[in-house]
């Protein structure tokens, strides 16, 4: 057991044995280490103005992602190495290619946003295999949780593709055997609690002492992503003082091929798993993509997007809609339930005090199933769902003989739409008149509000607009006639 | 491009002006070096600031406000309240009415109660949620229309016109009426308001201001404090943007950094939280507008009658200039023979509106723009050619103000740009698209901008710079105006530098400080480089003078034969480098400081009869946009832009392309995903990026083109320029056109009610409406 943290910072461990349990890392930079490049613009993990880069040892080797520093927990670092606007120069003076790219294509202007810019392009200038310019869409999503309202962004991205011209070259290149070796030392396998009984951070390092734990601390509050954590401090300003870190534990970040399905860790990133669900169905890699933003996805996790309950997760219809399974832990016990009867009203699921979301199990798409998932936001990029319908329909002869359809948005919780699956039993996408029936049931499924989204009656509108949306797409039309983003033909095979 | 070659400046390969020179602060920007408020070394004993509002109050008074428990609290120094104030209680720049500290009166959902001082910022923060508030609430005004029905005002109506219009539209034989609404936008500079104040000896205070107008925040503190001007000193290196926000806006939070300081003799700092900043400052006004239109058999407008219902907020803030440049652009490009405009500044219990870029323009030419396309539906005539027939031509050159158009470039850019976006083809390809798609349509549109430059109260067109040269040839240059980003100081810079002939990095900039340059003007209304540029032009012209004077007086030679250039002075008897020469001058008691001042020529305006030259010059431009809209969801994709837009001939064309760029993103934004939403108490419901969406890098066009129309201004401005920073915002109207456009495929003849913000859910209304019309 440790009581302290430990970094690597700027070539060196650093141990940190002050840790208040909810301390942000974005604090701990900008008025402990006195680190002023990396900046406030939002606070609460949006903006990306307070993006810095951590790297951690996986696979074998040093892996960059960004996060915004704003709503990462200081606590959560242990074990990883921070790297910031200030660090990624030449020890000379000489620019970084990315920041030097910046500069000459005239890519900052007010420069608040900038130095979150370059650190999310620093992460992706380290992407796993990179030796050339990614595709231009590569670096845009790279940039979807970076604001910045003064350029418009095009140079922005011309200088990326100029700085990722080559293979990366830079210090971190030069350091990695270096780098690699201090964060395999600092991989100790320790349980890490730093406080008292009343007020504490605890980083546990195995799902057995992780159980323990929420067991006795049974109000402790649980950290994994802490993209919706975080913000309960930063803006709610909620007095957290027991924090249950969840995300070392090895055992939870595990994705199984079993065959016919996936078993995920409640752990598993969505960055981690955008691979394996786009194997699924390339809506779900759409899906995730514009799920929040590169920084968010680097450590936001699936079982946090189902565990915190929220109405408007992404996620959760798209399980639901594919059938996957929750599983939940106590102690050394554990129980397992459909996805959606976890969710039981707005701000209330199915977890006892002491038990946690250990894992999901979501089976995968059989021959005679379809799949499809939309989002409707008013941006498509590192937005909240409006509405987010997903849909399996099982088709033997152009019949549908299973539907399930679940949707976000359109109630307190993510659920599914009984009636409107009923009705499509027997139904043929092929044959609209078959399934007008099924998309006013929606109206009985459903009775959503209005809020700063949408209207009730646009929630409602569109949701009938997308159970027929994925039925046309089923009987056969092109994406390229249906959907103005995300289109599942590659581009030269669309339909002018 | 089109401008004879011969008409353009002389430029050779190494002045420092019509050069795309870096941002001066590039590589602060990317390293992380370059220092806003928040990240300056704060001086030893720095209390932070965090204000205080009434949570479920948006109209009311208050009867008593508990702040025991704040004052308990962790870490809490004082709490200030209004009695604290020694001056006046008002930040406001107009016609007053904006407290500080509020009393008793609440007038919207965020309004400044107390202010909590603390040893740190979160401790001051969870302090403000602390207190206990006893009063009366009252149903709050909230729409436009319902303040209209109640007669609330912030500031009487205004309007003008010409011709009998009454007249026309009973002798015409087309007419069309129609409504627009326009949402709101925050203005969303990543970074927010901020201040820092350090008491001085004797009263000084010394105000670091996250602010595009320290003169005015040096007279509100000077003011709140009740100490004089000279007292009070105001400073800003840069800003993480500004957009307008921080033209009036950012008085309030220096005014409270200043009364922090003052009451507990410490150093305090104020940074508002995102959601506090964009709960408790202004933004862009929305408006509805209501339009009548007379036409002809040709598609000519024979009159129009117009009238805007701002919502301004709670006060007047700025929302009489903003209001006065609706009006001012209710024409855009287009010829009314006969004119009424009107401007209604109606008062609602929202945070009081204020400066956005385009500070009304955008409202009057999206108006113009939807009158435009009205008119091609209902004459089916082309949108583009419905445009050029209704420009201002010879003989049809006089705006609704009285100012004669003299610069109209409009029909060359258009045509220009018409042709190298390849539009008529576009249009076909759009056209047999939409005939082969039901749930997929796209539009597109060509809009030009034509934008009045100077500022319209008259006397703000004046600005003054301070030029140091130094002995070893340096030069220290302070103007007036503020860094928000736009690279004003990169342009002046340059300006001095080629002034002198010596290299960029010859010229230091400094931050702008009110002790330096005085009674200075908000760096707004796109004037920055204008007015700035003039008035340090005029300072390094003076110091040349008495060196070119030296000169004269030591080698004989003729005064105009005197060059500076490449770091050096020549003349006719040979030549020195200018560190020389200043060296020379110095021990020769030449004095090597001067002070430069500008005022604009050539303008006025009387307001009461609504008639003069209020605008210098215009700037032009026009964009091309297409789009593709789902008619199942109201999902929207701009597909492609191309821009040609006129700079004059640009300071700096990168600096001009990346504001063109930048404004035009911003522009769309306001026209498509940015919207404002308030609840029916009157609380702003979106309060943080989470809800309020402004344009990420995934929004901006595959394909986007932009052009610098490469003729100079033919009045004399800095180097034949022009200003940059407002006019290509109104370019995204260009976006909501094509979305307008793609609707109105879905009927021919019939008009898409189409609002702004045109989010999905926008979009979808005016879809449903054409699809009912269709049934």
């Amino acid at each position: 057991m440790r009581d302290s943290i430990r970094i690597v910072r700027r070539g060196r461990i650093v141990e940190i044995d002050e840790v208040q349990p909810t301390e942000t890392l974005l604090d701990y930079l900008r008025l402990r280490e006195r680190a002023t490049g990396t900046k406030e613009g939002c606070n609460e993990g949006d903006c990306g103005a307070c993006t810095v880069v951590i790297g951690e040892w996986r696979d074998g080797r040093v892996v960059y992602r960004p996060v915004n520093s704003c709503i990462q927990f200081l606590g959560a670092m242990d074990g990883k190495e921070i790297v910031t606007v200030e660090d990624i120069a030449w020890p000379d003076g000489r620019l970084h290619p990315v920041q030097q790219a910046i500069v000459d294509a005239h890519g900052s202007q007010c420069g608040f946003c900038t130095p979150g810019i370059v650190m999310s392009l620093f992460a992706l200038y380290h992407g796993e295999g990179r030796d050339g310019p990614p595709p231009r869409d590569e670096v845009v999503t790279a940039l979807a949780g970076n604001l910045c309202r003064c350029t418009g962004y095009r140079p922005i991205v011309d200088a990326a593709l100029v700085a990722m011209d080559g293979p990366p070259a830079d210090r971190f290149v030069d350091a990695m055997s270096q780098t690699a070796g201090l964060l395999q030392f600092l991989a100790d396998g320790q349980d890490v609690f730093i406080g008292s009984n009343s007020a504490f951070f605890a980083a546990p390092a195995s799902l057995s002492v992780l159980a323990q734990l929420v067991v006795k601390y049974p109000e402790a509050t649980l950290l994994a992503g802490g993209t919706d954590v975080g913000l309960k401090v930063t803006k709610g300003m909620r007095p957290i003082s027991q924090v249950i870190y969840v995300s070392r534990v090895a055992a939870l970040k595990q994705i199984e091929d079993v065959g016919d399905a996936l078993i995920l860790g409640a752990g598993v990133t969505y960055d981690d798993a955008a691979g394996v669900f786009a194997d699924l169905d390339p809506d779900l890699g759409e899906l995730i993509r514009r799920l929040g933003s590169r920084q968010v996805r680097a450590v936001g996790t699936i079982g946090g997007n189902i565990a915190n309950g929220s109405p408007i997760g992404d996620m959760p219809p798209a399980l639901i809609a594919l059938g996957a399974t929750l599983e939940l832990a106590h102690g050394e016990e554990g129980r397992a339930l459909p996805l959606e009867d976890y969710f039981i009203a707005y701000g209330k699921q199915d977890r006892q005090p002491g038990e946690f979301v250990a894992g999901l199990l979501v089976p995968k798409l059989a021959p005679n199933q379809v799949f499809r998932a939309y989002k409707i936001s008013k941006r498509f990029d590192e937005d909240i769902s409006a509405v987010m319908g997903a849909f399996r329909f099982t088709i033997d002869d152009g019949v549908i003989t299973e539907a399930r359809i679940a949707f976000g948005g359109m109630a307190a919780t993510p659920r599914r739409a009984l009636h409107a699956e009923a009705r499509l039993v027997g139904a043929q996408p092929a044959r609209a008149a078959s399934w007008g029936a099924a998309i006013e049931a929606l109206g009985d499924d459903y009775a959503p509000i209005s809020d700063m989204r949408a209207s009730a009656a646009y929630r409602m509108e569109s949701a009938k607009a997308l159970l027929a949306k994925a039925l046309v797409e089923c009987a056969g039309a092109p994406t390229s006639r249906t959907r103005v983003i995300g289109r599942r033909e590659a581009p030269e095979t669309e339909v002018a | 491009m089109s401008a004879p070659e011969s008409e353009l400046p002389e430029v050779t390969a190494d002045r420092a002006i019509h050069r795309s020179t870096p941002h001066d602060s590039a590589v602060l920007h990317v390293t992380g070096r370059a220092v806003y408020i928040d990240d300056m070394v704060e001086p030893t004993g720095t209390l932070h600031l965090a204000p205080g509002f009434c949570p479920d109050m948006a109209r009311g008074r208050i009867r008593d406000i508990d702040l025991s428990r704040v004052r308990q609290a962790p870490g809490v120094v004082a709490v200030l309240t209004a009695a604290d104030i020694p001056g006046r209680n008002d930040w406001s720049t107009s016609t007053g009415g904006d407290p500080i500290l509020a009393e008793k009166e609440v007038e919207f959902w965020g309004e400044v109660l107390f202010c909590v001082v603390a040893e740190t910022r979160d401790a001051a923060r969870r302090a403000t949620r602390l207190a206990l508030f006893e009063g009366e609430a009252e149903p709050p005004v909230l729409t436009a229309e319902e303040a209209k029905a109640k007669g609330l005002r912030v500031l009487d109506d205004y309007g003008y016109g010409r011709g009998d219009v009454a007249r026309s539209f009973a002798s015409a034989q087309r007419r069309f009426d129609g409504m627009i609404r326009n949402g709101g936008q925050e203005h969303f500079y990543l970074e927010g308001q901020i201040a820092l104040a350090i008491p001085g000896e004797a009263g000084d205070m010394h105000v670091y201001s996250s602010t595009q107008h320290p003169s005015e925040v040096q007279h509100c503190v000077a003011h709140m404090l009740g100490v004089p001007n000279a007292m009070v000193t105001v400073e800003v290196r840069r800003m993480g943007g500004g957009f307008g926000g921080k033209e009036s806006q950012a008085s309030q939070w220096a005014c409270l950094a200043a009364l922090g300081a003052r009451v507990t003799g410490r150093p305090c700092k104020l940074r508002l939280d995102r959601d506090d900043d964009m709960v408790m400052t202004g933004k862009r006004h929305d408006m509805t507008t209501a339009f009548a239109v007379a036409y002809d058999s040709s598609g000519k407008i024979l009159a129009a009658d117009i009238d805007f219902m701002a919502r301004c907020g709670y006060s007047a803030d700025l929302s009489g200039g903003v209001n006065d440049r609706t009006l001012f652009h209710a024409d855009n490009a287009y010829y009314y023979p006969n004119v009424a405009l009107k401007s209604e500044r109606l008062k609602t219990n929202t945070v009081t509106n204020t400066a956005f870029r385009g500070f009304g323009g955008p409202q009057g030419i999206l108006a113009a723009e939807r009158i435009m396309d009205t008119l091609a539906i209902v004459t089916g005539i082309d949108p583009l050619e419905v445009r050029k027939r209704n420009f201002y031509g010879p003989g049809r050159d006089v705006t609704p103000y009285g100012q004669k158009v003299e610069d109209n470039i409009l029909p060359e850019l258009i045509a220009d740009l018409e042709r190298s976006c390849d539009y008529a083809k576009r249009r076909q390809e759009c056209r047999a698209f939409n005939t082969k798609n039901r749930i997929l349509r796209k539009g597109i549109a060509l809009t030009p901008v034509k934008f009045g430059i100077s500022f319209t109260l008259i006397h703000l067109n004046q600005a003054g710079a301070l030029v140091h040269v130094y002995t070893d040839g340096s030069v220290h240059l302070n103007h007036g105006g503020t860094e928000m980003g736009q690279g004003l100081n990169t342009k002046v810079a340059q300006v001095a530098a080629d002034a002198f002939g010596i290299p960029l990095d010859k010229v230091r900039i400094t931050a702008t400080n009110t002790s330096k340059v005085p009674n200075t003007s908000a760096t707004a209304a796109s004037s920055g480089s204008d007015l700035n540029g003039m008035a340090a032009l005029a300072a390094c012209d003076a110091i040349k003078e008495r060196m070119i004077a030296h000169l004269v007086a030591t080698t004989n030679a003729a005064p105009e034969s005197v060059v500076f250039a490449d770091g050096r002075v020549s003349h006719a008897g040979g030549s020195l480098s200018f560190a020389d020469l200043a060296k020379a001058c110095y021990e020769n008691r030449v004095q090597l400081s001067a002070s430069g001042f500008y005022s604009t020529p050539k303008i006025h305006w009387d307001r009461q009869k609504a008639e003069g030259r209020p605008f210098l010059y215009f700037a032009y431009g026009a964009a091309c946009a297409e789009v593709t809209i789902d008619t199942m969801t109201g999902e929207m994709k701009v597909d492609r832009v191309d821009i040609l837009h006129d700079c004059g001939r640009s300071l700096n064309p990168a600096i001009d392309i990346g504001q063109i760029e930048g404004a035009f993103i911003q522009g769309m934004g306001w026209l498509t995903t940015e919207e404002l939403v308030w609840d029916d108490k009157g609380r702003l419901a979106t309060h943080a990026p989470s809800t309020y969406k402004i344009p990420t890098a995934g929004d901006v066009p595959a394909i986007f083109n932009t052009r610098l129309w490469d003729g100079a201004n033919r009045e004399e401005t800095i180097h034949s320029s022009k200003a940059v920073g407002e006019p290509p915002l109104m370019l995204a109207c260009s976006v909501f056109s094509a979305i307008f456009d793609a609707i109105a495929s879905l009927k021919p003849g019939a008009v898409p009610p189409l609002d702004a913000p045109a989010t999905p859910e926008s979009i979808m209304r005016a879809v449903s409406f054409m699809r009912r019309s269709e049934a």
